[in-house]
């Protein structure tokens, strides 16, 4: 019986997340969708109503949405790839013994505590600047033609810029998995005249799986909507070079007013976000159940 | 022998380690430098030693008042982490203590509503705003924040609980202890640690959520985002002034984040490290 009152309980207490999560995430997805069938722009009065799937097929037509997704897709593989490696191999470098590591981890956290827009603008003006930046002060310092990034390689930029942002995040994440080794087993493996690469491929990576799943979800999450990243330095462009999805449907919704659109626009980029989310989750579930 | 190679790689991964973390920590550094220089300074090229010149932060202050949007952030990121350990913990309790066959796939579900993109549902929410005269207010803000950190607070407050051993509130329970007593006397000291990294984490997300405190506010309830966003429009550049306004958006939380940073990287695991 007392298990009987536990029980609903527990219920009771998960209650407000749960509903006010449903609420939130039910409430403004019924009026997207109602909206992605409606013809409807705020600064014309002339409104057609149900319009079907004509806004679908717009958003679709437009030359930017493949690309878009494309984007969207390459923004989140190669910062993930960079993060995850790039953590992998910090962790494994902070974790040696050395002077002033408590530093070392400061210095190395604080990308993470930068907002977007100060990261953004910090890179676009004081570090990529093809006439003031410090890139272009150092190619000047070796006779080369400084390069103008946010132009020639829009996309590479904005994955420079994020994956700085989210390489702290992951460092530390895998340290703290690789310091919660068990220090006899990597002695006894060392004993065992195990190299350095086969410790790390057969005792430290399998250690690190749980680890890295955790990563990956959550950096995910926040990688697939990367949006101030991209307003304040390219703005989109070149053309639509650096447009993700989330970006397009802020073009389609706030500089042309094309409500109906931008909620299809928005329809697309929750389904794409749930099909990614569905490999990341079985993929952490599966991980996580250990 | 031996000590020497020890020394030897000691001395070999310091540098490395220092080399890496300073290049990685560079963009800060040199904004933070060149706040203190003047404007002419700023562009004549690389310079690590700044004339000292604190005009820049007087001209930003003068030209924006720094301490209204300072205060915004500190309402806003305290404010809404403080409503969502409210809600979540009782639930993340709930989840560790009792869990079902469902509960990890509730949980998962509570992350996925963190994948839904901000500005595909922009719209909907700015007529909710509106609507309800929730527009450029801190409250509806506030609220807004603790629903989008809502599930990782769940999640990371449930995977600390889930490390507290059951048989301790078993003891309790056999002692007499009612419900309300378990949670304030047994659990609440246990999981104070967890609570205090969640919510430090929570503080540095809601600080930095730079899409929402953007476009729902006008001036009443904006935050630093929005103080910086004032500056990156181009008309005519000024660095010094620029990174002035970059040091203070972000000085807060980078210093707050440097003293604690030993109870946030306990935290940052997520369950990650058994």
């Amino acid at each position: 019986m007392a298990t009987q009152q536990t029980r609903s309980l527990a219920r009771f207490m998960m209650a407000p997340s749960v509903v006010l999560l449903f609420v939130w995430m039910i409430v403004p997805l019924v009026i997207t969708i109602w909206f992605s069938f409606q013809q409807y722009n705020p600064l014309n009065p002339i409104r057609d109503g149900f319009v079907g799937f004509s806004n679908y097929a717009l958003f679709y037509s437009n030359p930017a949405f493949l690309q878009s997704i494309l984007n969207t897709l390459v923004l989140v593989g190669s910062v993930l790839l960079i993060t995850v490696i790039g953590g992998i191999a910090l962790a494994l470098l902070i974790d040696q013994p050395m002077w002033g590591q408590g530093i070392v981890r400061i210095l190395v956290i604080s990308p993470f505590f930068v907002m977007p827009p100060v990261a953004a603008l910090v890179w676009k003006n004081m570090i990529m600047h093809p006439q003031y930046g410090v890139f272009a002060d150092i190619a000047r310092f070796f006779g080369m033609q400084p390069i103008d990034w946010f132009g020639q390689h829009p996309m590479l930029a904005i994955i420079i810029i994020v994956a700085w942002q989210w390489l702290p995040f992951a460092t530390l994440i895998l340290l703290t998995a690789l310091q919660s080794l068990d220090g006899e087993q990597k002695e006894a493996a060392e004993m065992d005249g195990a190299g350095f690469v086969s410790r790390f491929i057969y005792l430290t990576l399998p250690h690190m799986s749980r680890a890295i799943t955790v990563v990956i979800l959550i950096q995910t999450i926040f990688l697939l909507s990367v949006y101030a990243e991209i307003l304040v330095t390219t703005n989109g462009g070149p053309g639509y070079a650096s447009t993700n999805l989330p970006f397009l449907v802020y073009q389609k919704a706030l500089l042309e007013f094309k409500i109906g659109q931008a909620s299809a626009g928005g329809v697309i980029a929750v389904i794409l976000a749930n099909i990614v989310a569905f490999f990341a989750m079985r993929a952490v579930g599966k991980n996580l159940d250990k | 022998m031996a000590r020497a190679v020890t020394t030897q790689h000691k001395t070999i991964a310091t540098a490395a380690a220092w080399i890496v973390a300073l290049l990685i920590f560079f963009p800060i550094l040199y904004t933070i430098i060149t706040s203190f220089k003047s404007e002419q300074e700023a562009i004549q090229g690389f310079a690590l030693i700044p004339s000292g010149t604190i005009e820049s932060y007087s001209e930003v202050q003068a030209q924006s008042g720094y301490f209204k949007f300072f205060l915004n952030s500190v309402l806003l990121s305290v404010g809404s982490t403080i409503l969502a350990l409210l809600v979540a913990i009782p639930a993340a309790w709930s989840m560790a203590f009792s869990p079902t066959k469902r509960t990890k796939d509730i949980l998962m579900w509570m992350l996925s509503t963190k994948m839904m993109p901000a500005v595909a549902v922009l719209f909907p929410i700015y007529l909710i705003f509106r609507d309800s005269g929730l527009l450029d207010s801190r409250v509806g803000l506030m609220v807004m924040l603790m629903l989008i950190n809502l599930p990782i607070v769940v999640w990371m407050l449930y995977t600390y609980f889930r490390e507290i051993p059951g048989e301790i509130l078993e003891a309790a329970r056999m002692d007499g202890a009612s419900l309300w007593n378990e949670i304030v006397y047994v659990l609440t000291p246990m999981a104070v640690p967890g609570i205090a990294s969640t919510m430090l984490l929570n503080i540095i997300l809601a600080w930095n959520e730079a899409f929402w405190t953007i476009r729902l506010t006008t001036t009443e309830a904006a935050p630093l985002t929005a103080f910086i966003s004032s500056f990156s429009s181009p008309q005519g550049l000024f660095w010094a002034k620029l990174s002035a306004a970059s040091t203070l958006a972000i000085a807060p939380i980078l210093i707050m984040g440097w003293f604690s940073q030993k109870q946030l990287v306990r935290g940052l695991t997520f369950g990650a490290v058994k």
